[in-house]
């Protein structure tokens, strides 16, 4: 088991004769996750990847020709949200957007009309997935992670490596690291999330890093404290962030009280979740967690 | 982005909603035509002269008066160009007034508010309306939340007229009043949408004693992931009312932030960035900067990230916190030991590089003759940097 991807997902990469897209295809497909195709509007026909991936003009194309259940995008920001309804109209079950940068009205306009389909969004603006010796989907530096049962979930994308590197070190794997996204519309929230793990039989306990704005850390307190058994160690970024700035990602500003890392850490506290101070105390504070 | 008071008006006539109109001065030797301009054009002979910030508070910080006649309206004009404001979100220093907007006076029988922005929670636009006009609207959602009603837009649909009339109900209008604010509230969502907006705010808007509404301020801030098709918008910066330094930095494709700490700190990835920022304050130091320097961390954009760190002199001493993913840490090692050789750096620097190829770049480091101070983990990185700014 893991969550959302494992080694039979069948992965298409929109947006695969850019620069991006086929370097991090050929990431995947190397990693181990089975690419089947791209999708490039007008490169129709061609094969990427010493000559191995077919490319597509149209994700209707790739799903009919390659059964993909798993789409990456690497769309440029102006057209992304374009593709993500794109993927979904092919039938396409998870979408995983790369792209850093889309307007938000865009992303509001996608993610409501997903709503209507079967389709599963993680992203914008994220690393994307990867399950431990089975599939990345993203961006995530395959070699970091071992196989193993913590779940990860992260609004970001180093951040979580700096995470996952730590629970290596405490001889922690994991079950699957999911980068969610630090844009202030994104399509899978991290109570979602929280619940894909705890259904995971895989999974004994679950990472959540988050960081200021919005109120997506205290939603999931909240549904956690009603519906997750599972331990939960969360850390808030940003506790030194001033408020009414944006820090780098679009979504990551204080603007109220509750925004503040600070408030969002004492909600998850109440709420159950073994809440970490210090960055640097994620990977220790799991195993003190685990073991007890 | 922020834009002025005066330019969030524009966009709103633009759109049809009726503003407090005048006419925007940024030479003192123009005040007198302008005030003329302002009585002939909206026939009136009371004035409001209004400091042209981005930053809120205006009035409270003395940037804003009521003037009865010319005469007053002139030395008001005189007072506030050129003055240094300071309001509650102005830096300590305050922010220098390069232009001054002289509109007509108008008489108020009440005040509302008005205010559209993205719900996060609901990943959808809410419209919100407030009888308690004129205040600070985070007081209201405080002390009295009922009284702010809200709807929500399905992004797909757009704003209803349906809305439009249950805020106007909301708000008391009847009859004209009624007709007025339905059209305004469309307006307005359409100048939010069209424009590509984060937040459009009328605070206040009011009813005159001749029964008309009115936008007398105008807040507009923009998605800055849509600027790109935003052309109009985007010619409306003004650098003015941004961090030198931080402008500087965005040249750079850097994204710099300037705090009041001593310890300076470059990190790639936001996330990262904050947390490198957080565990600095919990060993007891206090951040200078945000600074992330993205996915590429080369000689470049390490130079050029000291140049922007070092420019601010109170930093005592800098952290270089990089987790290489698909950079490699042991080219990022080169680039830091260039750099700071080139550099001539005269502050403690400490680094911390992880992930693919750490060991190597770690021998690299120590093996340069260039006085840095190495770290492996998190921890031992934020002890050491802020041992060596104190």
């Amino acid at each position: 088991m893991a969550i959302l991807v494992d080694k039979d997902s069948k992965i298409i990469v929109q947006g695969i004769t850019g620069s991006e897209g086929s370097f991090h295809a050929e990431q995947c497909l190397e990693y181990g996750g089975n690419v089947v195709g791209g999708v490039t509007p007008g490169k129709g026909g061609q094969k990427v990847i010493n000559d191995t991936v077919p490319v597509f003009n149209t994700c209707i194309e790739a799903r009919e020709a390659t059964s993909a259940n798993v789409s990456l995008i690497f769309v440029p920001p102006p057209f992304a949200a374009d593709a993500i309804i794109e993927a979904a109209d092919a039938g396409i079950e998870l979408v995983v957007c790369i792209t850093e940068g889309i307007p938000v009205i865009d992303m509001a306009r996608a993610y409501t009309y997903l709503k209507s389909t079967n389709t599963r969004l993680i992203g914008p603006n994220c690393p994307g997935l990867l399950t431990p010796d089975q599939a990345k989907v993203g961006i995530m530096p395959g070699f970091i992670a071992k196989k193993g049962s913590v779940g990860v979930i992260s609004k970001s994308g180093t951040l979580t490596y700096e995470a996952v590197h730590q629970l290596c070190n405490e001889g922690l794997g994991q079950s699957t690291c999911v980068g969610i996204g630090g844009d202030p519309v994104i399509g899978t929230k991290m109570a979602e999330l929280l619940q894909l793990f705890e259904d995971d039989s895989e999974t004994e306990a679950i990472v959540m890093i988050g960081e200021i704005g919005g109120s997506m850390e205290i939603e999931a307190a909240e549904y956690a404290k009603e519906n997750i058994k599972k331990p939960i160690i969360g850390f808030i970024a940003g506790q030194t962030a001033p408020p009414g700035r944006r820090m780098g990602h679009a979504g990551a500003i204080v603007s109220g009280a509750d925004e503040s890392a600070e408030a969002k850490k004492k909600i998850m506290a109440s709420c159950g979740i073994h809440v970490v101070d210090s960055p640097a105390e994620i990977g220790k504070t799991v195993k003190k967690v685990l073991v007890s | 982005m922020k834009i002025h008071e005066h330019e969030a008006k524009d966009i709103l006539k633009e759109y049809g909603v009726p503003i407090q109109d005048g006419f925007v001065v940024d030479q003192e030797s123009d005040i007198e035509s302008a005030i003329d301009k302002v009585s002939q054009e909206f026939n009136c002979s009371q004035f409001v002269v209004k400091a042209q910030i981005h930053a809120g508070g205006r009035g409270k910080g003395g940037g804003v008066k009521f003037s009865s006649d010319k005469a007053k309206a002139i030395a008001n004009a005189k007072s506030i160009l050129g003055m240094t404001l300071v309001t509650h979100q102005t830096a300590k220093e305050g922010q220098l007034v390069r232009k001054i907007y002289i509109t007509e006076a108008i008489d108020i029988a009440k005040e509302y508010y008005v205010a559209i922005t993205l719900d996060r929670a609901k990943s959808k636009n809410v419209f919100m309306v407030s009888t308690e006009g004129g205040v600070e609207i985070e007081e209201v959602a405080e002390t009295n939340p009922e009284k702010i009603i809200k709807v929500w837009v399905d992004p797909n649909l757009g704003f209803q007229q349906s809305q439009a009339r249950y805020l106007a109900f909301s708000l008391g209008f009847t009859g004209n009043q009624l007709k007025q604010a339905v059209k305004l509230f469309s307006a307005l969502y359409k100048a939010y949408e069209g424009t590509d907006a984060s937040i459009a705010e009328i605070n206040p808007l009011v009813l005159t004693d001749q029964d008309n509404l009115i936008a007398l301020d105008a807040k507009f801030n923009f998605d800055s992931n849509a600027l790109g098709r935003q052309k109009d918008v985007l010619a409306l910066r003004d650098v003015h009312e941004e961090d030198p330094t931080e402008v500087e930095a965005s040249k750079f494709n850097l994204n710099y932030i300037k705090l009041d700490g001593n310890v300076g700190c470059m990190v790639n990835g936001a996330g990262l960035a904050m947390a490198t920022m957080d565990i600095i304050k919990l060993k007891g130091g206090e951040p200078a900067n945000f600074l992330d320097v993205g996915g590429g961390a080369n000689v470049e954009t390490v130079k050029n990230g000291f140049k922007i760190i070092l420019s601010d002199p109170s930093v005592k001493a800098v952290l270089i916190n990089i987790f290489g993913g698909i950079v490699r840490c042991d080219r990022v090692a080169n680039g830091i030991i260039q750099a700071v050789s080139e550099l001539d750096l005269n502050v403690p620097v400490v680094v911390r590089l992880a992930g693919t190829n750490a060991v190597e770049a770690k021998k690299l480091l120590e093996n340069s003759g260039v006085s840095i101070l190495s770290a492996e983990t998190l921890e031992e990185a934020a002890v050491k940097v802020v041992g060596a700014a104190t």
